[in-house]
């Protein structure tokens, strides 16, 4: 999968899958900016949001992320919200970030905000996080799923999308994501036996 | 002194290894280790898995989550350095940019070259697969056959260390007792598509891959792959002992700092320094072919990329195993009043007959592996089943629309979460957010299935590198220009590995988001994307019509031989890497041999 790296393991992404392979499988050639981390970064470094690009969302626009963030991932009695995760920091990070799709990303995420707020304004006469919680989600049915969208609402639904994704990649990401799945891997072990028996039986497998 | 700089080489070496990489670092352990004076020549920069390896990193320690980008394709993480699908200051030219003729080309610049992120998927080309026009008028016969290569098939599996087992498969070698390293446990999805498959007449088998399950035989192998040779079994025997397997965590693409799978850095190039035979250069962009005296390679000339001076190296013998590619690129570029056209290219074939693996992928959602308990399903980084091809008798039949088969990898489990996690669940969730959401990503997660299918190509007419007239790469080399075309033969095949992905699914009680692609224009993965890219100096019985020998001596140049994918015939479904490895070995007892007789 070959390698093939794997992006091979972004498999995560359902539908994505072949998307995503077939994404990483083009050259993005031209667009190799001089920014960046270069083609030879230290993997052992711990990064964080802000250390190789300056973050660049205002604190409206950042606390307009924590809003939106927090209704797609709120707390719950499994895990925290996606803000309280570092998800704003690291969508931050995102559309700050010199790479082309990262640059397509803060296009849409900003235009989004934008959206938003003039969609709380024309509804209520108020920005978007002065809203109340039945008022934001009133916003959010109506572009939680692009196949539902009305027309003039489909770039507002493709943006929720990408935003949703950003959101859920940057939480479950995250020591409290990982946890909230019960993924136990990545961790040194003496021997691999593979699934218990009783699991098997319980799934008719040999 | 194992590690050289341009200044402190010998003044003569028996041989030059040009590359590091899975050819490159066979080439030169299997000469090394029998009493050969190498130097090893790397275009990229020295790497120490030891010391460089992200093991445990988290997607949340990296930039970005870790996701590709144009510096790092394959991940932040992936143990590629300086490289990619574009190698900073060394372009290459494409013909064309239609997606059914462009070309793509991987590289990466570091020692090991792209064996430290490889996929370690190990298979032996059957019988089959040496002689595949004479069973369908198609393409080219090897000089080879199968039992010319077994032998270093069995030698390479031993050093490496391969798992897998023996299933008695059409066309699929078994391999002797004592090979192979016993596969890893099934996951929950891998004997589900076992199951399921089964129903379609579709048998999945445990795969091959050179990962170390268990401790390499220490103290009996070394015997039997450096008989006579007791200094080469004492140092072999001890870095042996060195390697730790599996400790069943971590992605093997960031390579591996404890040397538990196979790369050229951790297997082939520790015992060979150790045997005091090996020296190595880095940053020593190789440009060229010398030629001296009665026709003879003189040796190389390359480029010290940390100072841009020229340098000359000599020796007795070249080995070029820069990858397919490159070599072909150093041949061309080595141009003399009596090679006008490139060195060793009298046949007019180098360059000519690139192939890539023919690769269609596809992914479903499998009902039966929602909301499973926690299971630490990482194993030893996936591939534990695969499907070899099945179809050996209905494609006899003619009941097939193409010539070549195509095996399955298959992927599935709870794997570490991270930027794709959760992601494009739209037509599962309805578009839920929330809490609703939390509890379907829950649900789906580790619930997906992957298919990737890898297929053979037949060598054609419209695939093959040239050198382009104008453009150079930042040292002044003049740089490659490639041109690609596919077959009905690959087009049907990437068509139909998609239905048989979609029946699977549909076996399994799984549903795809999209159905199977049946533009085979669109299921199938650009030229060289798989990476497996061989072709362009094969070998064959004709100086006419081959570039090299059955030994990897090109017809031309006795004292030059090209030991990396180039010399491929033809390029079976079976993933190249481990019949790479096996011909360069059998070179380098070649080169030993002829050394021997001194007739090199």
């Amino acid at each position: 999968m070959d390698r093939r790296t794997t992006v091979k393991w972004m498999l995560a992404a359902s539908a994505a899958w072949p998307l995503l392979r077939r994404r990483a499988a083009r050259a993005e050639a031209s667009a190799v900016s001089v920014q960046g981390y270069g083609t030879d970064p230290n993997l052992l470094t711990v990064y964080h949001p802000g250390d190789l690009w300056p973050l660049t969302l205002t604190p409206d626009q950042r606390r307009l992320a924590a809003i939106l963030a927090d209704l797609i991932i709120p707390a719950d009695e499994s895990s925290p919200s996606a803000s309280a995760a570092g998800v704003v920091e690291f969508i931050d990070e995102w559309v700050s970030a010199p790479y082309p799709r990262h640059q397509r990303d803060r296009g849409i995420v900003l235009d989004g905000f934008k959206w938003l707020e003039t969609e709380a304004v024309r509804r209520s006469g108020t920005a978007f996080a002065e809203l109340g919680a039945t008022d934001q989600h009133a916003i959010c049915d109506e572009i939680c799923d692009v196949s539902r969208a009305a027309d003039a609402k489909r770039d507002a639904a493709r943006f929720f999308a990408l935003y949703r994704d950003l959101t859920a990649g940057g939480f479950y990401s995250t020591p409290v994501g990982r946890k909230d799945l019960g993924y136990i891997g990545n961790v040194p072990q003496a021997r691999f036996d593979g699934p218990p028996p009783e699991l098997l039986r319980k799934l008719n497998l040999p | 002194m194992p590690f050289v700089t341009a200044g402190s080489q010998r003044n003569a070496y028996d041989v030059i290894v040009v590359g590091s990489g899975a050819a490159g670092g066979q080439s030169a352990y299997a000469l090394s280790m029998e009493g050969a004076k190498v130097l090893m020549l790397e275009a990229g920069r020295r790497y120490i898995p030891a010391t460089e390896t992200p093991m445990f990193q988290t997607p949340d320690l990296a930039p970005l989550r870790g996701v590709s980008t144009p510096h790092k394709p394959f991940g932040f993480y992936d143990a590629t350095v300086d490289g990619g699908w574009e190698v900073p200051g060394e372009p290459y030219v494409r013909a064309s940019e239609e997606r059914s003729s462009r070309f793509e080309w991987w590289r990466a610049r570091m020692l090991g070259g792209r064996t430290n992120h490889w996929g370690r998927i190990s298979l032996r080309n059957g019988p089959y697969d040496f002689k595949p026009r004479s069973r369908d008028g198609q393409g080219f016969d090897w000089p080879i056959g199968y039992e010319d290569v077994a032998p270093y098939y069995d030698k390479v599996e031993l050093l490496i260390g391969v798992y897998g087992t023996n299933e008695g498969r059409e066309n699929t070698p078994d391999s002797p007792p004592e090979c192979l390293l016993p596969p890893p446990a099934p996951l929950v999805s891998d004997l589900l598509l076992a199951q399921r498959a089964k129903r379609l007449g579709i048998t999945a088998i445990p795969g091959h891959k050179a990962v170390l399950t268990r401790p390499l035989d220490y103290e009996r192998t070394p015997a039997r792959l450096h008989p006579h040779n007791v200094t080469a079994q004492r140092i072999l025997a001890e870095d042996m002992r060195a390697r730790a397997p599996c400790l069943w965590a971590t992605p093997c693409g960031r390579g591996c700092s404890i040397r538990a799978n196979y790369q050229s850095t951790t297997v082939h190039l520790p015992p060979a320094l150790a045997s005091g035979n090996l020296d190595i250069t880095t940053d020593a962009m190789v440009y060229e072919v010398t030629l001296g005296p009665r026709g003879r390679a003189s040796g190389v000339s390359f480029i010290d990329r940390t100072t841009g001076r020229h340098h000359h190296a000599s020796a007795r013998a070249v080995v070029l195993a820069a990858s397919a590619c490159e070599s072909v690129r150093i041949l061309l570029n080595s141009r003399s009043a009596q090679f006008p056209d490139g060195l060793a290219n009298s046949s007019g074939r180098v360059g000519r007959y690139l192939m890539d693996t023919v690769g269609s992928s596809a992914s479903g959602q499998i009902p039966l592996l929602e909301s499973l308990p926690p299971l630490n399903e990482d194993a030893a980084d996936g591939d534990q089943t695969y499907v070899p091809w099945w179809l050996y008798r209905e494609q006899r039949a003619g009941k097939l629309t193409f010539a070549r088969g195509y095996h399955i990898e298959f992927g599935g489990g709870r794997r570490m979460p991270g930027y794709g996690t959760g992601a494009g669940m739209e037509w599962l969730t309805g578009g839920s957010y929330g809490v609703k959401f939390k509890q379907d990503v829950r649900r789906y997660y580790g619930s997906f299935v992957g298919f990737d299918g890898r297929g053979e190509m037949i060598p054609n007419e419209r695939s093959y590198c040239e050198i382009d007239p104008t453009v150079k790469d930042k040292w002044g080399i003049p740089v490659l220009r490639f041109h690609w075309g596919w077959s009905e033969h690959e087009l049907q095949q990437a068509a139909h590995m998609q239905r048989t992905f979609a029946e699977i699914v549909d076996a399994m009680g799984g549903r795809m988001h999209r159905g199977p692609e049946q533009d085979p224009a669109k299921a199938i993965a650009p030229g060289g994307s798989i990476i497996h890219e061989v072709g362009g100096a094969m070998m064959g019985s004709d100086p006419k019509t081959s570039v090299t020998n059955q030994w990897c001596q090109t017809w031309n140049v006795p004292n030059l031989f090209i030991t990396d994918g180039a010399v491929f015939v033809s390029n079976a479904d079976k993933n190249p890497t481990l019949t790479i490895l096996a011909l360069a070995w059998r070179a380098a007892d070649h080169i030993l041999e002829l050394m021997r007789r001194r007739e090199l």
